[in-house]
């Protein structure tokens, strides 16, 4: 029992893993929290949805298509919105980002409408694997390894590739960076499409245990977001860890304790990790100077 | 007629005769107006004041003090539901339980001001979002509250004389949000309201001229919370149902939608931001009945998107307004009200 919900936390955990990673490379360049990021994914999703269902194309294309799109509509919104911001102020960029999420929910469901559709996904949620005393969906063990390999490519991206590293200056120290002969802009937009590839990718890996819906991605992104914050909104590594700890201790309150409280318990383990480490478990605590 | 001379000329509610004239003229108006207008217009003018009083109170945690919420949809919940309650079943009068229930939201805010002493940013955002949540998870579940199904708002009635239609209740809640703006105007002319906006600009420069920042920051939270809880226990009379899907995340949103159209800091921003928002959102809802447009979209809809999907349009264009608003004027209808009264000062030049 306590394996079988470890395990399944863990499944979970690495969605709100995916998301949260996907907000903290945005949150390192633009220093904003991407409320947008869910919808984003959403719409994403629901593109891989039509290129699948409505014009016939393989999972293959309509995968990396909809992956495509993610990265053009995050590039697009850093573009024509973000970078407009004059003088900005953490606030007033929070609220940009919740008017995308207000926009692009709003385009969703016209165009969709609030109907609920399932996304045909080539790995079943219902055959299982054994695994010693526990069993996992092979949607499951699907979704733990893609996010598993998607977080080793980050981090060979960030350590390896130039444009990694050039990322890694401007999120240091975006002056620096320019003096240096980095685009920062460039950066910005490239961070935008690859953080809104990552949330793509959690979308569609969400959407065949969900439904799909302009809803989806609603209530995974505020845990992405609690588990960014409970792991430090700074630290790639500790919003990750940050994902499955409490992807893990939701599933355990779910299953010994109650269930119907299940999904407030991360809200309520945040407020009270927050009052005793400002910044998150894993990030070192700055104090602002004056 | 603009120099002040004393302190007491500086913190006077209104400082000239002409702004008495306006002033009085304003109460006759809010007066005269049910008995002209059609029911509608009283109906939306209702829905108006209470978005007003939630901006205010919305104005006064983030504008004044500096403080992001995306938990208000908690607080507007909590008056609504601590309202009808009271009322049902501990039988209390109107006026008592609502004051009652805005204390219990004041209350609330007060214990969720304490982690915001600590807290910044993202990180109060996130944080504030999830109190939000907890409330309405927790009202839902709980059968004391009606559980999803929701709870039906008692009879209203006020010193013995009940009330039914949406005149009486104009009545009620119109003079109340008028208090309530008096009373937010009143409370930033005071020692109050300049410590909010000293912590606003520089939390430690206040700290360093004595302003007691545990003490302030939790009173900027709780007496948000309080205007927000009256204004949620005037919206259970307006619809006369409560649910809690009703007082979701997108609700705590469109509260700061109003705050920022209105203007950041000010109060008289915040009155534009709720009446135009409010007549928005109720516009919009019904979208393809206008003339012209209506049909167009209707048929655009029809061909690429759907038909029962077009309502939300309200949400794209909320959204726009948001972000066009942030990008270009970040002082909201405030900012364009000043702009056009110095334009008009100095005209020729």
């Amino acid at each position: 029992m306590f394996l079988q919900l470890l395990l399944s936390g863990l499944s979970f955990g690495s969605l709100y893993a995916l998301i949260a990673l996907a907000m903290v490379i945005i949150y390192k360049t633009s220093e904003v929290p991407n409320f947008g990021q869910g919808e984003m994914a959403m719409l994403s999703t629901f593109v891989a949805f039509t290129l699948l269902v409505t014009y016939g194309h393989s999972f293959a294309i309509s995968f990396i298509g909809a992956l495509l799109f993610a990265a053009l509509l995050g590039a697009f919104l850093e573009f024509v919105f973000l970078r407009r911001a004059k003088d900005p102020n953490i606030l007033s960029l929070i609220l940009i980002t919740l008017g995308f999420e207000m926009v692009l929910y709003g385009v969703a469901s016209w165009k969709w409408g609030a109907d609920q559709r399932d996304l045909p996904f080539p790995v079943s949620d219902f055959d299982l694997v054994n695994l010693g005393p526990a069993v996992i969906s092979y949607l499951n063990l699907a979704t733990l390894l893609v996010t598993l390999a998607l977080m080793l490519l980050l981090f060979l991206f960030f350590r390896y590739t130039k444009v990694g590293i050039a990322m890694k200056a401007t999120q240091q120290n975006p002056m620096a960076a320019r003096v240096n002969g980095i685009r920062v802009n460039r950066i910005l937009s490239v961070t935008w499409a690859m953080s809104s590839t990552i949330g793509a990718v959690a979308g569609i890996m969400l959407a065949p245990v969900a439904t799909l819906d302009p809803n989806l991605m609603l209530e995974p992104l505020l845990k992405g977001f609690a588990s960014a914050v409970l792991g430090g909104m700074t630290t790639l590594v500790g919003s990750a860890l940050g994902g499955y700890i409490l992807g893990i201790i939701e599933n355990l309150f779910g299953g010994y304790v109650s269930l119907e409280f299940k999904s407030i318990v991360a809200f309520g383990i945040i407020v009270l990790v927050l009052c005793f480490k400002p910044s998150g478990l894993f990030a070192k605590h700055y104090i602002k100077k004056v | 007629m603009d120099m002040k001379r004393d302190y007491y000329e500086d913190i006077q509610l209104l400082d000239s005769k002409v702004l008495w004239f306006w002033f009085l003229m304003l109460i006759a108006a809010l007066v005269t107006f049910p008995f002209l207008a059609p029911s509608y217009y009283i109906y939306m003018a209702n829905y108006m004041a209470i978005n007003i009083i939630v901006t205010i109170g919305l104005n006064i945690l983030v504008g004044y003090t500096g403080q992001i919420s995306l938990g208000h949809a908690g607080f507007f919940a909590i008056g609504a539901y601590g309202t009808v309650l009271l009322m049902k079943a501990f039988h209390f009068p109107f006026l008592f339980a609502l004051v009652a229930a805005a204390f219990i939201a004041a209350f609330f805010g007060f214990v969720l001001g304490l982690p915001a002493l600590r807290l910044e940013g993202p990180y109060l955002a996130i944080a504030t979002l999830g109190f939000g949540m907890a409330i309405t998870q927790v009202i839902g579940r709980w059968e004391v509250f009606g559980g999803r199904m929701g709870v039906e708002a008692p009879a209203l009635s006020l010193f013995g004389i009940s009330i039914t239609t949406d005149l009486g209740r104009y009545f009620i809640t119109v003079t109340i949000a008028f208090l309530m703006v008096l009373g937010a105007r009143n409370l930033m002319k005071t020692r109050v309201g300049r410590a909010f906006i000293a912590i606003r600009d520089s939390d430690i420069a206040a700290e360093t001229m004595g302003v007691n920042l545990v003490y302030y920051k939790t009173l900027a939270f709780a007496v948000s919370a309080f205007y927000t809880g009256v204004a949620g226990g005037l919206f259970a009379f307006l619809l006369g149902f409560i649910s809690p899907s009703t007082f979701n995340f997108i609700l705590s949103i469109y509260f700061l939608a109003f705050v920022i159209v209105g203007g950041l800091g000010s109060i008289f921003g915040s009155i534009m931001g709720g009446i135009v928002m409010t007549w928005l959102m109720l516009e919009l809802d019904k979208i393809q009945e206008l003339p012209y447009l209506g049909g167009l979209l209707i048929g655009f809809s029809e061909k690429f998107m759907t038909v029962a999907g077009l309502p939300n349009i309200a949400s794209i264009i909320f959204g726009l307004i948001i972000i066009l608003l942030v990008v270009f004027e970040p002082l909201g209808l405030y900012g364009f009200w000043i702009r056009t009264k110095i334009y008009w000062k100095t005209w020729p030049f």
